[in-house]
């Protein structure tokens, strides 16, 4: 059982790419041997910014022979559809094989496929794996027309087995596979033979190579640790930076410095970020203050002096960007205790949208619209208007421009720095939550207000212009924004109504909602050219006419007639809610309730109730698992269809009130005993919305429905004892209907 | 390392040594071209000589300008007018990076002492239609030099491969002598009998331009430089290549790329003005890098920039 050695070496491969470059070689490798016919007991690949190695360990020698057989056409056939045959098998007539059958003569291909040497295989798949090699960018160099992330310089590819560790013979656009490799650029000590993995990793770790990311992970963040702890601080945890580090050295290095005190004050974000960002450190807190104080920078190189002007150098290059930092904090907060008017100012010419005008213009409605939600979620309208104000000014900050992933973060400091109230400042760090999937969802009033305006603001302007996303395009990331707003209603266990048409109000002045979250917002984007002109509602064409002449603005003048054209279009809130439904199907699919029963339940009305829907699709999605619950759909169904086969035969509904008196049998009276029990307890649950109790109270019909149809025929030949049994079965639809229609439950 | 480099004493060292280090490798040690770019990468011998199937070794000097970095000769590192040295082999040869280290050698850079890493950075010019990749080149932590391998120029797929290193020679020379303000570094030799400093030379022109470039230029006259640019670029390409006058065949791809620096470099100044905006910029940057193209194009057609 020979093992396989591959090393891949070639110039800085970028530590981003680097993961999944592992994953794709071991892939490719190890299924292209076993398609090929060989098995191994265990592959691993490694990395490290200058190879991409793969291991296989217990490969078969050879591959097993293969015989194929295919049945052809009848010796009789016309001469085309036997050329045919040929054709597609390869081979010529006389290496075809005649057999008796009962209808006569048929013709045969065999093939048979000798086992392959494992070396020959080999050769074939890498060869094939490195031309077809998935990096995310890939590049040629010199005269070659190979590509690969960067120069491919060597590869490395041997067979060991018993007799020894022999070079798989390969040869890819000039590079001829070899048994050597070479370890530090700048520690090792030229080029070197290797007679296997064991023998490779250690030679490797002679030449200062630690082949096992996770091997260098571990030790610059215990080498980290320990220099921070000698001096009685702390390392903050960041496993992205980790991760990247490791893959941007081959022998880790950890070197510690300490900040210069000017810099001291600078939110603990910006030191963090700027030293990540520019400078791939780690920070360094101390405990005893809590800010960060120092930084551990990772070197490649164990340097004669022990890192001495290596650190010199990085700090000085840490002071000249903390400088440039210091200098847009300084700066901004000077804009900040202004009142950050400048600010204000500026976003009036950053354009969001060409169609939907400037940041300016998005946050006058972001705000109309927080005030309008602020009631729904608990917040103070005019809190949340404030916030909305302020939550995206810090875009024109310097240091946000600088570092765009501080936006929010910087927001609050600014804030605050003007004076705001905290729940205020807060909105503008918690609204752009949840930023995606793993990000938590704010749960503080005033910032659940503004998030949510803002998704919703987004959301109806796209579909306003219109520009949802379709297929896979979603460039302006509306998935993401619906998803949020989502998350924000259900994790706050919101009760919204978001697009329900209500009646046009009859007030002079609009009162807070008079209009559901998304006319309210979707309303506010109708004149796209002048977004802010009207602030004013309408819904249905007549509305529209009361509303502008109550604004005292001319019904037939060329604007109005716009708008007018662009309502007419249809009604694209329908088709938003549509779209948050979709999204709220896969987020519940993923927590495992069933795309069936969600759809059940949004056969309900109220479906813009998030929450409500939630509550009835948990409540049926935990009933269905149940024995009773399952069965019960099989009543329930039964039931409805006798029901609904003999509504449409007799065109009639029967909903006039089954009568106990005509019942015939104890079957029947029993059923008519359970309804009543039921009912009794479904109908106060429904109105508390305990669907779980209304739901185990439906199932608990599930035995008296079985008895009820084994013992009774519904179509009965007296018509009184028909028609009232089909009320009975009436009943039992009326009463099993409340939660969802079960009718769309499959099975 | 094991023959111990010394550090020179100037700015001007840093560069004769770079000029001898490359020579010995084989480079035609060119001139900057006399034409005002805002990067090493627009000298003709870069741009132009990256295509084609010819072999091409170069390496020069080539001075800079981004109006918009002006300080007014106050920012320890930030200059509007500033060196770049250059480098550009094609194909680019397999031992690149070797070659590369070497000349940081060459000019006192102690490769067992310092930490010197190769960090992804892709390189576009979205005026020159061009894009390659490679790496940053970091010394602790600083960046000294971008590192690429082109792969397309004037839109154009470069073929063979072209390396090309461009050091910024004056934050590399501050780092390698310890100078924390770019005036404050020695030009010539401390000890000459006239010491000049990098301010002595450029201190004052940094002041002039700097207002020139944010206040002073007439933009009316720069957008009307603009457009004869244009103009005069696609006036040049659309000639027969048959000239009457000698009987060659001459395509004139480089006085028209030499239309195609000028408007670069108008855009530059115009954009320091502050007179186009956010959304014209894009247009402009296209219109410039539709030049660039049309130029490679040309080139192509010639000599120097054919497959064979």
């Amino acid at each position: 059982m020979p093992d396989l050695l591959i090393e891949l070496f070639s110039e800085e491969i970028p530590a981003r790419m680097q993961g999944k470059a592992r994953d794709d070689l071991r892939k490719l490798v190890t299924d292209g041997l076993v398609e090929a016919g060989l098995t191994y007991a265990s592959a691993g690949a490694f990395s490290t910014p200058r190879r991409l190695v793969l291991s296989v360990e217990g490969l078969t020698a050879e591959s097993r022979p293969v015989r194929e057989e295919r049945k052809g056409p009848s010796t009789n056939a016309p001469a085309q559809a036997i050329e045919g045959f040929l054709r597609s098998t390869g081979l010529t007539l006389d290496q075809l094989e005649r057999r008796a059958d009962k209808k006569g003569e048929t013709f045969y291909a065999v093939v048979e496929k000798p086992g392959r040497q494992a070396a020959e295989i080999v050769a074939e798949v890498l060869e094939a794996t490195i031309r077809a090699f998935p990096w995310p960018k890939s590049m040629r160099w010199g005269s070659g027309s190979l590509r690969w992330v960067r120069p491919l310089q060597s590869i490395l590819c041997l067979l060991t087995d018993e007799t020894g560790a022999h070079v798989v013979p390969l040869e890819v656009d000039g590079i001829k596979a070899g048994n050597t490799t070479e370890g530090h650029r700048f520690m090792g000590n030229g080029r070197f033979v290797v007679t296997g993995f064991d023998d490779y990793v250690v030679k490797l770790k002679r030449a200062k190579v630690v082949l096992d990311t996770a091997e260098r992970e571990a030790a610059i963040w215990q080498g980290a640790q320990n220099l921070a702890f000698a001096s009685g601080m702390e390392v903050v945890p960041d496993p992205g930076l980790l991760a990247e580090v490791a893959g941007l050295v081959e022998w880790p290095v950890p070197l510690m410095g300490r900040i210069a005190d000017q810099f001291l004050g600078l939110p603990p974000e910006v030191l963090q970020t700027s030293m990540k960002e520019h400078q791939k450190f780690f920070s360094v807190r101390n405990p005893k203050t809590g800010r960060i104080e120092g930084f551990v920078t990772v070197a490649n190189i164990e340097a004669a002096d022990g890192g001495e002007v290596i650190l010199k150098g990085n700090q000085k290059v840490l002071a000249a960007r903390l400088s440039d930092a210091k200098f847009f904090w300084e700066n901004d907060l000077r804009v900040a205790k202004a009142g950050m008017g400048e600010w204000v100012e500026g976003l009036k010419s950053v354009t969001f949208h060409n169609k939907l005008g400037s940041q300016a213009e998005r946050i006058e409605r972001i705000a109309a619209l927080a005030r309008e939600i602020a009631p729904l979620v608990g917040a103070d309208a005019g809190d949340a208007e404030r916030a909305a104000r302020l939550a995206k000014l810090d875009l024109r900050s310097s240091m946000v421009g600088e570092f765009p992933e501080l936006q929010g973060v910087m927001g609050r400091y600014y804030a605050l720095e003007a004076g705001e109230k905290p729940a205020v400042a807060d909105a503008a760090r918690d609204h752009w939550r949840p930023k995606g999937e793993s990000d938590g969802v704010p749960t503080e009033p005033v910032s659940v207000a503004v998030a949510l305006a803002d998704k919703i603001d987004t959301l109806t302007g796209f579909w306003a212009v219109p520009d949802e996303p379709t297929g896979s395009k979603d460039p302006f990331a509306l998935r993401r924004a619906a998803l949020g707003a989502i998350r924000l209603i259900l994790a706050n266990d919101l009760r919204i109504q978001l697009a329900t048409d209500k009646p046009f109000p009859e007030s002079e002045v609009i009162q807070p909602g008079e209009f559901s979250p998304f006319e309210f917002a979707y309303l506010s984007h109708l004149d796209l050219e002048q977004p802010n002109r009207l602030r004013s509602y309408y819904w249905t064409e007549r509305d529209f006419m009361k509303v502008i002449s109550k604004a005292g603005m001319d019904p037939y003048n060329h604007y109005c007639k716009q708008t007018l054209k662009g309502f007419e279009k249809g009604n694209r809130v329908a088709d938003l809610l549509s779209f948050f439904h979709d999204r709220l199907k896969v987020y519940l699919k993923d927590q495992g309730v069933r795309h069936d029963v969600i759809d059940a339940c949004l056969a309900m009305p109220g479906n813009d109730d998030l929450t409500l829907l939630v509550k009835r699709a948990t409540a049926l999605s935990e009933t269905l698992k149940t024995e009773d619950g399952a069965n019960l759909l099989q009543g329930f169904k039964r039931a409805n269809n006798i029901l609904s086969q003999a509504e449409a035969k007799d065109g009639v509904e029967y909903s006039f009130g089954a009568d106990p008196k005509f019942a015939e049998t104890d079957e029947e009276r029993a059923l008519f005993t359970a309804l009543d029990k039921a009912e009794a307890a479904i109908t106060p649950a429904m109105q508390a919305e305990d669907f779980g109790t209304a739901m185990a109270a439906m199932a608990a019909l599930r035995a008296p429905i079985d008895a009820f149809f084994t013992a009774v025929q519904v179509n009965s030949d007296n018509p009184v004892i028909r028609r009232n049994r089909l009320n009975l079965l009436h009943r039992i639809r009326a009463v099993c209907s409340g939660v969802a229609d079960l009718t769309r439950i499959e099975g | 390392m094991s023959d111990a480099p010394t550090t020179p004493r100037s700015f001007q060292e840093i560069i004769l040594r770079l000029q001898s280090y490359w020579a010995a490798q084989g480079c035609a040690v060119l001139q900057p071209y006399d034409m005002e770019v805002g990067a090493g990468t627009f000298h003709p011998a870069t741009t132009l000589r990256s295509l084609g199937a010819k072999p091409w070794a170069a390496a020069y000097v080539q001075p800079s300008r981004r109006p918009t970095d002006g300080r007014y000769g106050e920012n320890p590192n930030r200059l509007q007018h500033y060196y770049q040295y250059q480098v550009i082999i094609k194909p680019s040869p397999a031992n690149l990076q070797e070659l590369y280290l070497g000349s940081l050698a060459a000019i006192g850079i102690d490769l067992g002492v310092h930490d010197i890493r190769f960090v992804e950075d892709d390189w576009e010019s979205p005026t020159l239609g061009a894009w390659g990749l490679g790496w940053e080149v970091w010394c602790d932590g600083m960046e000294v030099s971008q590192f690429t391998y082109f792969q397309q120029v004037g839109g154009h797929d470069c073929k063979p491969v072209s390396g090309e290193l461009t050091y910024g020679l004056e934050r590399l020379a501050m780092y390698v002598m310890g100078v924390d303000h770019v005036m404050d570094m020695p030009f010539n030799d401390p000890d000459s009998p006239i010491p000049l400093t990098y301010g002595d030379i450029f201190r004052q022109t940094e002041e002039e331009y700097s207002r020139h470039n944010f206040d002073g230029a007439t933009t009316e006259m720069l957008f009307q430089h603009f457009k004869d640019a244009e103009a005069e670029c696609e006036r040049l390409l659309a000639f027969d290549p048959q000239d009457p006058k000698s009987g060659k065949r001459i395509i004139m791809a480089h006085p028209a790329y030499d239309q195609t620096i000028k408007a670069s470099h108008l855009f530059n100044l115009l954009d320091a003005r502050g007179v186009i905006s956010v959304t014209e910029r894009q247009a402009y940057i296209g219109r410039v890098r539709a030049l660039a193209k049309k130029c490679a194009d040309a080139f192509r057609l010639t000599e120097a920039g054919a497959d064979q």
